[in-house]
């Protein structure tokens, strides 16, 4: 059924719209206006033009490298966190009991991980990644494994790793089950009556109507992993080095740790580019299955 | 006849091997023990901290406990009387609380739009509200602090509600427009033939079909708010510390306190834990009727 065109819908959707022009464009302003001066201290500024956006796209310069060596770090890290989550997420979605009284608890021992503080998920890592006290890091050290979150870059990464699937693996667990719940029970009769084995009606009939909700899924876990920040804030601060300075720490460091706002702020605005042609595209993708569906 | 006995045999193991696929769940062992498996991995780093909270300092850094061998509450006593973390506490509770509500109520009527008409943007608009979801909180810190610096608002819960609202108001208009989605467009028009006011049918006929996904939205705005911590810290000082800024302070201490910081991260976990305990059932079904 075609939507009205009615533009007094504007009047219901008027009040976000002041909030987010409020909350989000307002202080987006400032981040440009500060891009394009620089500073000599005592709130005197001079215009700087491109300066800033030309010394942080030239990665011979030391910004450049620096922004293009997060860059590449953060997107390695979103890549590697996404091809465990979402698996992981499907299968342990498709273990889940449709119905009784277990799904309620197990429901809520899943989602338990996500609603824990994200500093506290760090403090509850950085114990427990410990080789001397800290189960996983002891257990690790036990299997012979060279394990040291502070000392080796791996390691560190690694942990990165394992704390987000941790974490947030739970999100795509909910986000899938409520799209299994939501197959009509006709297509598994119709399964039945073709005696299709356990994996084809997962190819052939779960996997085509879970569609849209790991569009979803992969859309919130990829921008997450690419906003990252408390986590290895609290357990590695970044280090050994800079393993594990992704893109969000560099940001922090440099604005509030260097005052260096001119590239911070340019830092920002390429950085809010990024995330927002990469959102356009899985917008895009979205509305597509949006379109075949209604088509 | 024995034939026959043999095609029912058939039968049955047809019936028994397919039963796994139409109800959609795995069975078997392998399933059964990755799922297990996975279950444990996700309580050992909770029970580390639960165990964390009930042992003392020198205990916890001194050696590789599997279970607290003289476990002791002092610290929740500590935690619960002192008033610094108990207004921590109280003030981190009030600003998700006043985001939540602010949250959903302005993103009630905006998901309705978005779902019911078009107008001019429309696309665009929901566009740059998902784009803000995916808006990284390092970049707005600084502008934030300087914007609620500039209006008074700094150091007080509204601050912290109000940024909040940057990921929170998109996620509310996302979900619940999916709600939307699922209530008939029949519904309004009867309403507007039996001579409902547009305020009175949302009020009184819209809202409760949309019940569950006002808890569901209410239940992931909570959520992230209560677990954001940039923002939080950023645009506090004193007066409107949040639960989690008490916590890093207590850091530098004497050393790291181990133990305390381990009971305060227990206590960060309940009020998640009750909130999602009320909407459990919800989750799944809110999801499925909505478009998620």
């Amino acid at each position: 059924m075609e939507k009205p065109y009615n533009n007094r819908a504007w009047l219901m959707v008027a009040p976000v719209f002041a909030l987010v022009l409020f909350s989000a464009l307002l202080p987006m302003m400032t981040v440009v206006n500060y891009s394009v001066q620089d500073s000599l201290g005592q709130n005197q500024f001079f215009w700087n033009g491109d300066g800033w956006f030309r010394d942080l796209l030239n990665p011979s310069t030391e910004i450049g490298a620096r922004f293009a060596d997060a860059l590449l770090r953060n997107l390695s890290f979103s890549v590697v966190a996404l091809l465990i989550e979402i698996p992981l997420g499907i299968a342990i979605a498709l273990c889940l009991p449709r119905s009784g009284w277990t799904i309620g608890p197990l429901l809520v021992i899943i989602a338990l991980p996500m609603l824990i503080p994200w500093n506290v998920v760090g403090t509850i890592w950085q114990i427990f990644s410990r080789a001397d006290i800290g189960l996983f890091g002891a257990a690790l050290t036990r299997l012979g494994l060279h394990y040291n979150v502070t000392q080796e870059p791996i390691s560190a990464w690694c942990t990165i790793v394992v704390i987000d699937v941790w974490h947030w693996t739970p999100l795509v667990i909910l986000l899938v089950y409520a799209g299994l719940r939501a197959i009509p029970d006709a297509y598994y009769q119709a399964a039945r009556i073709d005696a299709a084995s356990r994996w084809a009606t997962f190819i052939n009939i779960e996997l085509p109507k879970l569609q849209k909700v790991l569009v979803i899924a992969v859309l919130l876990r990829f921008m997450e992993t690419f906003m990252i920040y408390t986590e290895p804030f609290v357990v590695t601060g970044g280090g050994p080095g800079s393993a594990t300075t992704f893109l969000s720490i560099d940001l922090v460091k440099i604005a509030l740790g260097q005052v260096d706002l001119g590239s911070a702020a340019a830092m920002s605005l390429v950085y809010n580019l990024i995330t927002l042609t990469l959102c356009w595209i899985f917008f895009t993708i979205m509305t597509q299955l949006d379109r075949r569906r209604y088509a | 006849m024995g034939a026959d006995i043999v095609s029912e045999a058939g039968l049955t193991v047809v019936r028994g091997r397919t039963q796994s696929a139409a109800t959609g769940k795995a069975s078997g062992l392998l399933p059964r023990l990755g799922f297990a498996i996975y279950l444990l991995a996700l309580m050992l780093p909770i029970y580390w901290l639960v165990s964390m909270s009930l042992r003392s300092n020198e205990d916890i850094t001194s050696r590789l406990a599997f279970w607290p061998h003289h476990p002791s509450l002092e610290k929740y006593f500590f935690i619960l009387s002192d008033p610094t973390w108990t207004h921590a506490f109280l003030v981190s509770l009030t600003y998700v609380a006043i985001n939540t509500v602010i949250s959903v109520t302005v993103a009630l009527p905006a998901a309705y739009a978005f779902n019911r008409y078009h107008f001019i943007g429309d696309k665009y608009l929901f566009f740059w509200l998902l784009s803000l979801l995916m808006a990284p909180a390092a970049v707005y810190a600084m502008p934030f602090f300087n914007l609620y610096y500039a209006i008074g608002l700094f150091d007080t819960v509204w601050a912290v509600a109000l940024a909040h609202c940057l990921f929170n108001v998109p996620v509310a208009v996302w979900i619940l427009e999916g709600f939307v989605a699922g209530v008939p467009r029949e519904i309004d028009e009867m309403a507007a033939i039996d001579g409902y006011s547009f305020p009175r049918f949302f009020i009184r006929i819209f809202l409760p079909l949309i019940a569950n996904g006002v808890g569901v939205t209410a239940f992931f705005c909570f959520m992230f708010s209560w677990v954001e911590q940039l923002l939080a810290t950023t645009l506090t000082a004193t007066d409107a510390l949040p639960f989690a800024a008490v916590m890093t302070r207590s850091y530098s201490v004497a050393g790291m306190d181990w133990s305390l910081l381990a009971t305060a991260g227990v206590l960060t976990m309940i009020p998640g834990a009750v909130v999602i305990w009320f909407v459990r059932n919800h989750i799944a079904k809110g999801f499925a009727l909505g478009r998620v």
